[in-house]
């Protein structure tokens, strides 16, 4: 049973800080979404958790373990994986190699994880040998999950998935996601399109300014008139 | 047709053969060149130095075996020299790394950084390599002189016109075949390869994959390194090594890798052919060549040369120049500097 966990987190690049003492959590099984307005610090937290900025205060948890000072390659090795908004492929490289290097750290055969993760995203069956770059935006999208799948982490983390693909798309994303959920994996994931990402969700943040505003189930943060009016446009 | 073909001869003498070679040690250089742009994003201005060092280690090294009698004629010594060479200047590129370029890298300082640093690294390293053996011109080709030499050519085919093939000439082709084929198979099927393109293409991806930046970092000037001590002691048997010129085939070597593309290595290679030949076709003499291919009797007036050879440098300039205005990205879309 895998938990990770953000506790009490502040930070930010160098400058005044951007989180101010953020707690979020999510468990396997589960699909957790923060949401908030712009600036809010969303992305922000999840780099938090992933160690791309390093913390003034607080600390994350994966289980039992501190892993507030490991490095990135370790975190991947634990078994995080994270798949950023934007540049999130390599895109002078095929898909096949994308995969590839999802599985860097990975010694054993992989052959197993790529078929299971072909399986999740069929479209980039015909696309292995055409390099990344020149995907659509959805596909290039799917690419970016299954190349953090490859590693076949216990906590995926997805920084606005959705970002600039159609909503035909944006659904398809979604099913995908919660299949990846009930495969046992614990998704944390930030979004833009908030309403749609709390109806899945198991548990909902909604952040502002850096600091832990509403936390509920996904279906309470929608049922709340005041996080609706403030954050879901009505 | 007997002019046509002294034409020909004429022309692969001068123009044809020297380009070839003068193009692989440029391609050479231009590949480790672009392979440090590709990693850690800077344009390395102590590369040409590198070369000189290396070089400079593979002549200390030809020495000693000469010394001893390890010689293996018909081919030059600095052959099986060259591992000592290549380990030299690797440990030059590795601790320079260490004591200059690792704090930069930590404090992720913009290009311009590492740029002016790599400057300072290049004064350093030159000075050095002039002081330990000196400025002077040396040869340290102790093996066979040709291939094929004017008169074989001559006797063989009953033309006018020789042309003569060195084995500097021929080792240097075959050399260029061989590393350039290691590193693109490299590059392209072992996994520190694949990671260093991953790196190259988008560093936060990589770094969010698990690849280890010191160790790609560690791999790159190995790359840089080898392929700097090898350009180098091709050049020097090919001609003569002298600390002065490596310093100046940095500009061809810049050329090179832009015009190709800079951080993409099959652009490095074809980069420096294209220069290599733009240098040797416009600063060669025309005039014979035209008077075989011209009615008989016929003679054009003077050299018919574009470019006095003292002016071949700027052949790489004007290249540099037309590239960065026309099409900066060069012939495979590189990264813009």
């Amino acid at each position: 049973m895998k938990v990770l966990a953000g506790e009490d987190m502040s930070g930010g690049y160098g400058g005044a800080d951007i989180l101010h003492g953020c707690t979020v959590r999510v468990e396997a099984g589960e699909i957790v979404v923060i949401v908030g307005p712009n600036g809010a610090g969303k992305s922000t937290a999840m780099r938090a958790i992933f160690g791309m900025i390093d913390l003034n205060r607080g600390r994350v948890m994966l289980d039992d373990a501190d892993i507030t000072g490991l490095s990135m390659r370790e975190r991947v090795r634990r078994g995080m994986a994270f798949v950023p908004q934007t540049a999130n492929v390599f895109s002078g490289m095929t898909v096949r190699e994308n995969l590839e290097m999802g599985a860097f750290l990975r010694r054993d055969d992989t052959s197993a994880t790529l078929a299971g993760v072909l399986e999740l995203f069929p479209v980039l069956k015909d696309k292995l040998r055409q390099p990344a770059g020149e995907l659509s935006g959805g596909q290039r999208q799917q690419v970016a999950v299954a190349r953090a799948l490859m590693t076949e982490p216990d906590v995926l983390m997805l920084d606005e998935p959705t970002a600039g693909v159609s909503p035909i798309v944006m659904d398809d994303l979604f099913d995908r996601i919660i299949g990846i959920r009930t495969s046992g994996v614990a998704v944390l994931m930030v979004e833009q399109n908030a309403a749609q990402a709390l109806a899945v969700a198991d548990r909902g943040y909604v952040l502002v300014t850096g600091e832990n505003r509403h936390t509920a189930s996904g279906r309470e943060l929608l049922a709340d008139d005041n996080v609706r009016r403030s954050f879901l446009g009505g | 047709m007997d002019d046509l073909l002294n034409a020909g001869a004429l022309f692969a003498n001068f123009v044809l053969v020297p380009g070839i070679s003068y193009g692989s040690q440029l391609a050479l250089c231009a590949l480790g060149l672009t392979i440090i742009f590709g990693i850690l994003r800077f344009a390395n201005f102590a590369h040409g130095d590198v070369m000189a060092f290396g070089t400079m280690a593979t002549i200390f090294a030809t020495w000693l075996f000469q010394d001893l009698g390890l010689t293996i004629r018909p081919l030059p010594t600095a052959l099986i020299a060259m591992p000592a060479g290549i380990a030299a200047a690797i440990g030059i590129c590795l601790a320079t790394d260490r004591c200059v370029y690792r704090f930069h890298r930590r404090k992720r300082s913009p290009a311009i950084m590492f740029v002016i640093a790599s400057f300072g690294v290049m004064l350093v390293m030159n000075g050095l390599v002039r002081m330990v053996i000196g400025t002077k011109d040396r040869s340290f080709d102790d093996g066979a002189r040709f291939i094929l030499k004017v008169r074989e050519f001559r006797d063989a085919t009953g033309l006018q016109e020789g042309l003569a093939i060195k084995v500097s000439q021929g080792l240097t082709v075959a050399v260029t075949c061989i590393a350039g084929t290691l590193l693109f198979w490299f590059l392209q099927h072992a996994r520190t390869g694949k990671a260093m393109r991953a790196w190259s293409d988008n560093e936060d991806l990589a770094l969010l994959s698990g690849v280890s930046p010191e160790r790609v970092v560690m791999v790159a000037w190995l790359i840089s390194a080898t392929l700097a001590t090898v350009a180098g002691t091709l050049y020097g048997l090919d001609k003569s090594f002298k600390p002065y010129t490596y310093f100046h085939l940095l500009l061809p070597t810049f050329a090179a890798a832009i015009v190709g593309g800079i951080g993409h290595p099959l652009g490095a290679v074809i980069g420096g052919y294209v220069v290599a030949f733009s240098e040797i076709a416009l600063t060669y003499a025309y005039r014979k060549f035209l008077i075989y291919l011209g009615p008989e009797g016929w003679q054009p007036e003077g050299l018919v040369q574009v470019l006095a050879t003292e002016y071949k440098f700027a052949v790489s300039f004007i290249i540099l120049i037309v590239v960065l205005l026309i099409r900066p990205t060069g012939i495979f879309r590189g990264k813009v500097i």
